[in-house]
């Protein structure tokens, strides 16, 4: 009984983890910007493409994790400055610029890289509960969610920044008037949404085939994970994941992978349907 | 004065090199290959392999004199492994670009999707890649393996060798459906079970709960036909739960090289029986090898598609040069008699006039924690007898469908 138990606990980390490091670059770029950024998955792929190639070089993991998170995030900065800057006022071409970026990213990837990189291998360690076998760095990987939850928690609300962010989303012209660098605010939100997606990338590399879209196996679960936790990635992202995460994982060890998914995206468009503002304007109606 | 004389030879000289160049082109209209592969997309790592087969081989041909005198021109459009996107362009190349012959398809579901295209026209199409089998229509010619070569010996060695407890991890649409259908066929003759099957969606690629649903159903082996880049990450998966049973696969190794790009031992006790893979030691492979990685240096893994799609040129030159003539008709008069074979890297090999398929050489492969493939077992030439045994005979009535073991054809009074 305990047995099983924890194989139900390990596969909601599991599938939770997948959610949460998916969805929390995008959240923090939609809830800050009103930016849905379609170039998400291939800051992804970056995250994981650096992780791999300096783990190739001879980097140790971790510290090639580290690389990648912040070449996304530096990355990002720079898309924010040279393309997002001048479409905050037109969502929808924002839109379409970032698609366009995405397009002409797996693309160019493909030409220069080829069509897959080798892989790593998932790093040793696994242990046996009852009958089953589990790898650790699944583990890992649930840590990494929640560390990412931790540190989005810590750095809106806990730090200078982060109170000049949150005021910079709730009233740009207010917060530029007191002296807040809205410019700046922006370029290093979007960097930190980008970091989070390098982050996710990097995590899941050494567990994935490598090729210039593997971020599109991750576009699906971050969009229905930002569409049902809404704009405020605070109060929407870790709710959000939880609940999906929970039929998720019920679905697909009762009725298998199809029944799954399908039961977890007819979820979505029920909340969707009943919390148009997301799990977030539910939460922030609540307590207002 | 000079002038004028100067103007006068450009003239005469453009007139005589017109007149060369028509002269020519009437001689030798090249003869025109449609080619659909995907080189973008999903499924890039496994297509591009397939347009450099055929692209070595027109540039072979062509070199030693083109089909008939005629030179051969390959007019190549990317579907992006979109079904859309294939009856397109299927249809762009029948109707815009006047096609002798369309080449391609990666996925069983864009082949079913250009078929009914390329059926109402009179051109031949060749599809190269091993699949389900069962298609019996007159218009298509297989080239690669199909079920009696792959899961008829592959499923009886490791039923005999594992065990009889199968699962089954698939892809869900109709490649995947139609090969768990024939492991089940093949499993109850020889007794066995499948413990699990398992369909997983295109573009899964977490399985944290498919690997200990396989270990909760303890079986002896695994048959992988997962599909796509994404649902090969089961692999480094189940290897880090430490999962280490023996698998068996209709396109793992040969196809998707998988031993290639996933870090040992991922792919460990990986069993696939294969016409053809980099590995294969001959001198008639090695020549071919040398050939291919002098014309594409960088290429990771020659796979038994860029093979096939190489050889499919070949086929078809023989089968125009012995028909002297492009026409399905002719082409398929001639495949009537049995004698459309050539000697491919891999032997000798032929297309059966009742099916339309191709008969191949088999071996069964593995491959090993350091990912070196070993040559288990050699079958021999397996011809493709299944759709004639059922009742396709394709010199006969042409069926236009897809058979599968539990979808035979109506017994014709």
């Amino acid at each position: 009984m305990l047995v099983e138990i924890f194989s139900i606990l390990y596969q909601f980390a599991d599938v939770f983890a997948f959610l949460i490091l998916s969805a929390a670059g995008l959240a923090i770029i939609f809830g800050m910007m009103g930016v849905i950024n379609m170039a998400h998955g291939e800051l992804i792929m970056c995250g994981a493409y650096v992780t791999v190639g300096l783990v190739h070089g001879g980097f140790p993991l971790p510290l090639a994790q580290l690389c990648g998170t912040v070449a996304a995030g530096v990355i990002g900065v720079i898309i924010e400055v040279l393309l997002v800057r001048k479409l905050y006022k037109r969502p929808l071409d924002s839109l379409l610029a970032t698609w366009g970026l995405s397009l002409v990213v797996t693309q160019g990837m493909l030409i220069i890289f080829g069509s897959s990189l080798a892989g790593i291998g998932t790093p040793e360690g696994s242990f046996v509960v009852g009958p089953y076998t589990y790898s650790t760095y699944r583990l890992v990987l649930f840590g990494g969610a929640v560390a990412a939850l931790a540190l989005i928690y810590f750095i809106f609300m806990r730090t200078r920044f982060g109170i000049h962010a949150r005021a910079t989303m709730q009233n740009a012209a207010i917060a530029q008037a007191l002296g807040v660098k809205v410019g700046n605010i922006y370029a290093l939100s979007f960097g930190i949404g980008a970091a989070l997606a390098g982050f996710c990338g990097a995590l899941y590399a050494p567990t994935m085939t490598l090729i210039p879209t593997m971020g599109a196996t991750f576009i699906v679960e971050s969009f229905v994970t930002v569409v049902v936790g809404g704009a405020n990635v605070l109060l929407g992202t870790a709710p959000a994941g939880l609940l999906l995460a929970a039929v998720r994982t019920l679905l697909n060890a009762s009725q298998g992978q199809i029944v799954g998914q399908i039961g977890m995206l007819l979820a979505v468009i029920v909340i969707i349907r009943l919390l148009p503002e997301g799990i977030s304007g539910l939460l922030a109606r609540r307590t207002r | 004065m000079k002038l004028h004389h100067k103007l006068a030879s450009g003239l005469a000289a453009g007139i005589v090199l017109a007149a060369l160049s028509t002269g020519a082109a009437l001689a030798a209209d090249p003869i025109k290959i449609g080619l659909l592969e995907d080189i973008s997309g999903d499924l890039a790592l496994i297509g591009k392999p397939k347009l450099n087969g055929s692209q070595l081989a027109v540039e072979e041909i062509n070199n030693a004199g083109g089909i008939l005198g005629r030179k051969i021109e390959l007019i190549h459009l990317d579907p992006q492994g979109d079904n859309a996107r294939y009856q397109e362009f299927a249809r762009r190349l029948v109707s815009k670009d006047k096609v002798d012959v369309l080449i391609g398809g990666i996925t069983s579901a864009s082949r079913e999707a250009v078929r009914p295209i390329i059926d109402r026209t009179d051109i031949p199409y060749f599809y190269t890649n091993q699949y389900e089998g069962g298609v019996c229509d007159a218009n298509m010619i297989s080239n690669g393996a199909i079920p009696e070569q792959q899961f008829s010996t592959l499923i009886p060695y490791m039923v005999e060798t594992f065990g009889k407890k199968v699962y089954v991890v698939a892809a869900d649409y109709n490649f995947g459906q139609l090969s768990a259908e024939w492991n089940r066929m093949i499993l109850k003759d020889l007794g066995g079970t499948v413990v699990g099957e398992e369909f997983i969606p295109l573009g899964v690629s977490q399985f944290a709960q498919t690997i200990q649903n396989i270990q909760k159903a303890k079986p002896d082996w695994i048959l992988t036909i997962n599909v796509g880049a994404a649902q090969d990450s089961f692999f480094e998966q189940a290897a880090a739960a430490k999962l280490n049973l023996p698998m068996g696969s209709s396109i793992k190794i040969m196809l998707g090289f998988e031993h290639k790009r996933f870090a040992p031992p991922a792919l460990n006790r990986m069993h696939a029986a294969a016409n053809w893979f980099e590995e294969i030691d001959t001198p008639e492979a090695n020549d071919f090898k040398k050939r291919w990685h002098a014309k594409f240096p960088n290429e990771t893994y020659i796979n038994d598609m860029g093979y096939n799609a190489y050889t499919a040129l070949y086929m078809y030159k023989q089968m125009v040069e012995a028909a002297k003539s492009t026409k399905l008709a002719d082409l398929r008069k001639f495949i009537a008699t049995g004698n459309a074979c050539i000697e491919a890297p891999e032997g000798k090999i032929c297309i059966d006039p009742k099916s339309q398929h191709t008969s191949h050489r088999m071996r069964l492969i593995s491959v090993d924690e350091k990912h070196q493939v070993k040559v288990i077992k050699d079958y021999g030439v397996i011809q493709p007898y299944w759709l004639g045994q059922i009742g396709c005979d394709l010199t006969k009535h042409n069926d236009k469908k897809q058979y599968s073991p539990t979808d035979l054809p109506k017994k014709k009074t």
